[in-house]
């Protein structure tokens, strides 16, 4: 069942359930994909997060009831699309080092070695449940509870664009240079949020991450590349039905 | 013709270029950003005979100075800040000509926190994702994505746009320092006891100097949770009510993140939005609740109101001219 709210006199709230999961993830972007189908006039934009998507319209085009009105219908048709296709995005990562600055604290905190951590951590597919907080940020699930740490006590004032990190049960990357309390194990030389693109953030919702572990060297070969716009990310198609 | 229109002589606080915000990027993370009051801001636009949606500067606190480097139509609307013409002053709601060579001084604020200078013709800045507003955060749109500086030049596409134009009396908004602003509840109001909730909408909350383009905090009687204050992150519209484990209610404005993780007890109704805009600090707001209809009601209102009166100034009606 889904439930409908206000979210102020422009914008409603459909919710899909109230945990996280990839079941209710994958019902919100079927739900985006016929609502979108639907060309509902007044709609001005949609934003999925974990278990919601606001919309948000105008209601000189379409008022609060008969949009209510809508978006049942639409539900009550649901579920007869195939799958959404998803791409995995593979971001090569330099783990450790000065701009890994806790690769070793995760790894003794785990009793594990930083090799281990590495290996972890770079063999997962994240998927990408919403962005925000900053431009080209992604809200990732799937992190190994064995890579779990605390945030730091006391937040970095900043940390550099491209950082990779934990905190609690959450792993991510940061687009841009930002405040933040998480364990960076790892930096990325791609360019994640870029204003002069359409879109400009690299990564969409619904998509995945996978982290290739690569050296100092590539690291800066790489760079060299994204510097001259020679770069390009490379992508799979995530396998249906896993 | 593209031309310079001004130079910056001072800043002010935070001056930027502003218009009506960056729709559709919510999706990837990028706040809309846009004027903080959408009323001062069209009227503005109305009264040079721009486009309602037109880039503005928006000067908050204290108002720049600024050159004026041809002729051209101007209109100020918003706070009241006292702006002055080669040691004269002018009227604000009000369009007039300004010379090349004058020097137009927005002061400090009298009341009102924000005001909107309008020229004939806009202002020329690249377009960011369909958007000429600025995003002083992450540093994108506008002028070079900050506020300006002294010695930085404005172009636009200038005219002088004949009679001159006022707004009628009845329709300047008056600035106090006591305010009611109108609320729809939720969305997480089941999140909150029903006393807190009573007490929301019945108690002064003071806004404090916390508060700025992203948000107000504001300060009173502590609303309190029934089972803590997170919430998994959901999306955080303009007017959002945020309260975090303090109890003191936060209301999220113009430049928000998209998304947020704490319960939020209401969303400020679009119509009062411009009075949370222009509310300096030690403002006392209270709060009603209002249904979704009638927000929509007042909104639609005044959206009537601002197309009858761009209609009504394009036809030179009389109650409109000087």
């Amino acid at each position: 069942m889904i439930e409908i709210k206000p979210l102020g006199d422009k914008a409603i709230k459909v919710s899909f359930g109230k945990e996280i999961s990839e079941m209710i993830h994958q019902k919100i972007k079927q739900f985006i994909t016929q609502l979108e189908a639907a060309n509902i006039i007044g709609i001005i934009e949609l934003v999925p997060a974990y278990n919601s998507v606001a919309i948000y319209y105008q209601p000189e085009f379409i008022s609060f009831n008969v949009l209510v009105n809508r978006i049942k219908k639409i539900y009550k048709t649901f579920g007869i699309e195939a799958p959404v296709q998803s791409i995995v995005y593979e971001i090569p990562v330099y783990y450790g080092g000065a701009t890994g600055p806790d690769l070793s604290y995760i790894a003794d905190y785990h009793k594990m070695s930083k090799e281990d951590v590495i290996e972890l951590h770079s063999s997962q597919e994240y998927l990408i449940y919403m962005l925000g907080f900053v431009p080209g940020f992604p809200y990732l699930g799937g992190l190994p509870k064995k890579l779990a740490v605390p945030r730091l006590e006391h937040p970095r004032p900043s940390v550099a664009a491209g950082s990779v990190g934990i905190g609690g049960n959450q792993t991510g990357i940061y687009p841009s240079v930002v405040p933040s309390g998480w364990r960076i194990l790892g930096v990325t030389p791609v360019t994640l949020f870029d204003i002069k693109k359409t879109p400009p953030s690299l990564f969409s919702t619904g998509n995945y991450i996978k982290f290739d572990p690569i050296d100092g060297d590539e690291f800066t070969r790489i760079k060299q590349l994204v510097n001259e716009r020679k770069y390009t990310v490379k992508t799979y198609r995530k396998g249906l039905g896993e | 013709m593209k031309t310079a229109i001004f130079k910056v002589v001072k800043s002010g606080l935070q001056t930027t270029v502003q218009d009506l915000g960056r729709e559709g990027y919510q999706q990837y993370g990028i706040s809309p950003s846009g004027a903080m009051d959408h009323f001062s801001m069209q009227i503005a636009n109305i009264l040079v005979g721009n486009r309602l949606g037109e880039a503005v500067l928006e000067a908050a606190f204290v108002g720049p100075e600024l050159e004026a480097l041809c002729d051209m139509t101007v209109a100020i609307c918003g706070g009241e800040f006292s702006p002055i013409v080669d040691g004269w002053k002018v009227p604000m709601w009000k369009s007039f000509l300004l010379k090349k060579g004058q020097l137009l001084s927005i002061g400090p604020c009298g009341s009102g926190a924000r005001t909107y200078i309008a020229a004939a013709g806009g202002y020329d800045v690249p377009l960011v994702l369909g958007s000429k507003s600025t995003f002083l955060s992450s540093r994108f749109g506008g002028y070079d994505g900050r506020a300006l500086k002294k010695g930085d030049m404005l172009s636009g596409f200038p005219f002088v746009q004949k009679p001159f134009k006022r707004l009628p009396l009845s329709l300047i908004p008056q600035y106090t320092k006591q305010l009611n602003v109108r609320v729809i509840l939720g969305p997480h109001e089941e999140r909150f006891d029903e006393e807190s909730i009573k007490r929301f909408f019945t108690e002064k909350y003071l806004v404090t100097p916390q508060s700025n383009r992203m948000g107000y905090q504001l300060k009173g009687p502590k609303v309190e949770h029934i089972t803590g204050p997170d919430i998994i992150s959901d999306p955080v519209p303009f007017g959002g009510i945020q309260v975090p484990a303090s109890g003191q209610p936060i209301i999220l404005m113009a430049d928000r993140q998209t998304t947020g993780g704490y319960t939020r007890i209401g969303t400020v109704i679009s119509a009062d939005l411009p009075l949370i805009a222009q509310a300096v600090p030690d403002t006392n707001i209270t709060f009603s609740m209002v249904s979704i209809e009638e927000a929509q009601r007042l909104y639609l209102e005044r959206r009537m109101l601002l197309k009858h009166l761009a209609i009504a100034a394009k036809n030179q009606e009389p109650s409109f001219s000087k």
